[in-house]
């Protein structure tokens, strides 16, 4: 035998080894058990709710959220609740935290009392692999949490704007859309809407290389949506909100021909709209 | 001795550390460290008994201690990345091309096509590579292949597999240069990317990777002059990102357009899809007789490289527009639309849900 031919016949030997073992463990590989994020959630219970006591939120609060951050400056999150229909009680506030975000309270929806509000969509911004978790508040203070874990989008995806040239000449621009339910509750007219702003949302967490600087964090602080007088959703946003913050909710409506939009940033500028709401939705 | 908390956490790193010793550009003292740390493990596993299958186990040193021994006289002078492989593909044009794929280890985030223009006087780099660790293999392969200096270093737009190599030409003679946008950009991105990058690619790949701002940029058109050779830089609105910038060899006809061009491999809306749309028409209007794309085969020719991603992006917004009217919610748009492209390309599944969500998000506005 050549060395040549003995070489070959090894290194075929080898790589069979090596292809079997690297099935065999390939498949034994398992995903690691992520108690360590935990402490995080405990700590974000105390420091944001008080460390007041979490209720399971099965069938009171679901969120929706994807097994990928996709694209990581836009995640799509949706929170689902409802007490069961013999409950006196009413949801009154929704808070969306993202654990592993520099600031992880992404939003608190203050619900209206007659808003009859069911579900909330919104996008956020997802920095690393992250538990979320969406708390709904009843009127008598007991706390509902669920929770999901997100996975974190691919290194070339950033928290951060597409076009921040555009988002400026932009700023303050408004849209409502409206959207009729596709099958409305016996006596009740149940609704969608969703507001649009365009708003850079600046995170505060970038520096500027030249004068090592932080540029400042420049974001929507609180939007209040109403139908005639009647408030329907009130956001109070952080950073973690995306660029162009995004808001669709479904309601009750209360007959009110108008629907306005007041939002306000952290430079104290004012952004304001009404809309006409639109008879068949679109 | 590190300890592992189970079995499948031991399996894993034995998974990582052979498929690292397959990655052609670790060095030799790694491949020391692998094999002490499997000689090791195996002591330690026949002497507790815990339960491993000490067949695979076996197999596993013997396969890396053959690994090891068939590599030593490539690589075992130091721990330095060999010359970077690249095609000439027209005369004084060379090109690495990239593999379509993330940003891993295995791969050390080469996965970009990359290159260099030699003129009479200078030599221009076109892109760096995804770690410090490629533009180091990158500038041996130019100096193989040329005695002339780098004045150049040109970054095609923000994305980590192509600046991230800017890096191993710091403390030379050059100029960085990029879209007017870069330097924003970079600021706002790069220390995002650094992080997370290092999980998938590892700390030891990046060792040395960091932000090269740059120091020249362009707003619209430049011509620099490498000696007798002319490169024409245009840098372009929103499109692929906010700072994409193309390359132009007027002596060979030969555009490297950046990510504003990717064949077989996906392209990742980071910028506006309509902008991207209209930069094609633009694009289309470059005489050049060959592109360079980002990713994909790097002789490819011109114009009928953009036909590909021209298709996807017009079947990509007309599925969300169909969406948008009927009020179909952004999360669920995105789970179909773009979908009838699936067939014709790779990384679908990594990079067409993401496309549509940011797609989604701009179109909503019209």
């Amino acid at each position: 035998m050549t060395l040549s031919t003995f070489t070959a016949a090894v290194a075929a030997l080898v790589m069979g080894i090596g292809l079997s073992a690297g099935t065999a463990i390939a498949q034994s590989v398992v995903a690691p058990a992520g108690a360590e994020t935990d402490e995080v959630w405990s700590g974000l219970v105390t420091d944001v709710f008080d460390g007041r006591p979490m209720q399971d939120g099965a069938g009171i609060i679901e969120l929706e959220a994807p097994y990928r951050a996709e694209d990581a400056a836009i995640v799509p999150m949706a929170m689902n609740v409802k007490l069961p229909p013999n409950d006196t009680r009413s949801i009154r506030k929704v808070t969306l935290v993202i654990d592993q975000n520099p600031a992880p309270v992404a939003a608190v929806f203050e619900l209206g009392e007659k808003a009859g509000i069911e579900r909330i969509e919104t996008r956020v911004r997802v920095n690393m692999y992250s538990k979320v978790h969406a708390v709904a508040e009843a009127s008598d203070g007991t706390l509902y949490m669920t929770e999901k874990f997100v996975k974190a989008s691919g290194g070339c995806s950033a928290p951060a704007n597409k076009d921040a040239v555009a988002a400026l000449k932009n700023l303050g621009q408004m849209k409502l859309r409206q959207f009729a339910a596709a099958t409305p509750a016996p006596g009740t007219e149940r609704r969608e809407a969703q507001v649009m702003l365009r708003h850079p949302q600046y995170s505060g967490l970038q520096m500027d290389q030249v004068t090592r600087n932080y540029i400042p964090a420049w974001f929507i602080s609180d939007l209040t949506v109403r139908q005639g007088e009647d408030m329907l959703l009130k956001v109070s946003g952080g950073i973690s909100l995306s660029e162009d913050p995004n808001i669709r909710f479904s309601y009750l409506s209360n007959g009110a021909d108008t629907i306005t939009v007041d939002a306000i940033d952290t430079e104290q500028k004012v952004f304001r709209s009404s809309f006409p709401v639109e008879n068949g939705g679109s | 001795m590190t300890r592992h908390a189970s079995k499948a956490a031991y399996l894993n790193e034995i998974r990582g550390l052979i498929t690292k010793m397959h990655n052609a550009s670790i060095g030799a003292a790694y491949r020391v460290k692998v094999i002490t740390r499997f000689a090791a493990h195996s002591f330690i596993a026949v002497h507790n008994k815990t339960g491993l299958r000490l067949s695979y186990h076996w197999a596993a040193l013997v396969y890396v201690l053959l690994t090891y021994f068939s590599l030593v006289p490539i690589s075992f002078a130091a721990d330095d990345p060999r010359p970077l492989e690249v095609k000439e593909v027209a005369p004084g044009v060379f090109v690495h091309k990239g593999i379509n794929a993330l940003m891993l280890a295995e791969n050390g985030g080469a996965i970009a096509n990359v290159g260099f223009v030699v003129g009479a006087q200078s030599v221009a780099v076109i892109d760096t590579g995804g770690s410090r660790r490629q533009g180091e293999a990158l500038l041996k392969s130019i100096e193989q292949h040329t005695d002339l200096p780098v004045r150049w270093v040109i970054n095609t737009h923000v994305h980590p597999d192509h600046v991230f190599g800017n890096a191993a030409f710091l403390g030379r003679d050059v100029a960085f240069v990029g879209h007017v946008r870069l330097p924003d950009a970079l600021q706002q991105r790069f220390e995002h990317y650094l992080a997370a990058n290092r999980a998938s690619m590892t700390e030891r790949l990046l060792a040395g990777t960091e932000l090269v701002l740059p120091t020249e940029t362009v707003a619209d058109v430049r011509q620099i002059d490498l000696g007798g050779r002319i490169l024409t830089l245009r840098a372009w609105p929103v499109a692929h990102t906010d700072s994409d910038l193309t390359v132009f060899d007027e002596t060979t006809g030969t555009l490297f357009s950046g990510d504003l061009v990717f064949l077989e491999h996906l392209p990742s809306i980071d910028g506006s899809l309509r902008g991207w749309q209209k930069a094609l028409d633009g694009l289309a209007a470059i005489p050049a007789t060959r592109v360079v794309p980002g990713h994909g085969p790097i002789d490819s020719p011109w114009p009928a490289a953009i036909e590909p991603e021209r298709r996807y992006f017009d079947a990509l917004a007309k599925d969300l527009k169909t969406a948008i009217d009927a009020g179909i919610p952004l999360a669920t748009a995105v789970q179909t639309a773009g979908e009838g492209e699936r067939g014709d390309w790779l990384l679908f599944d990594q990079f067409n849900m993401r496309n549509a969500t940011a797609a989604y998000a701009e179109l909503e506005w019209e």
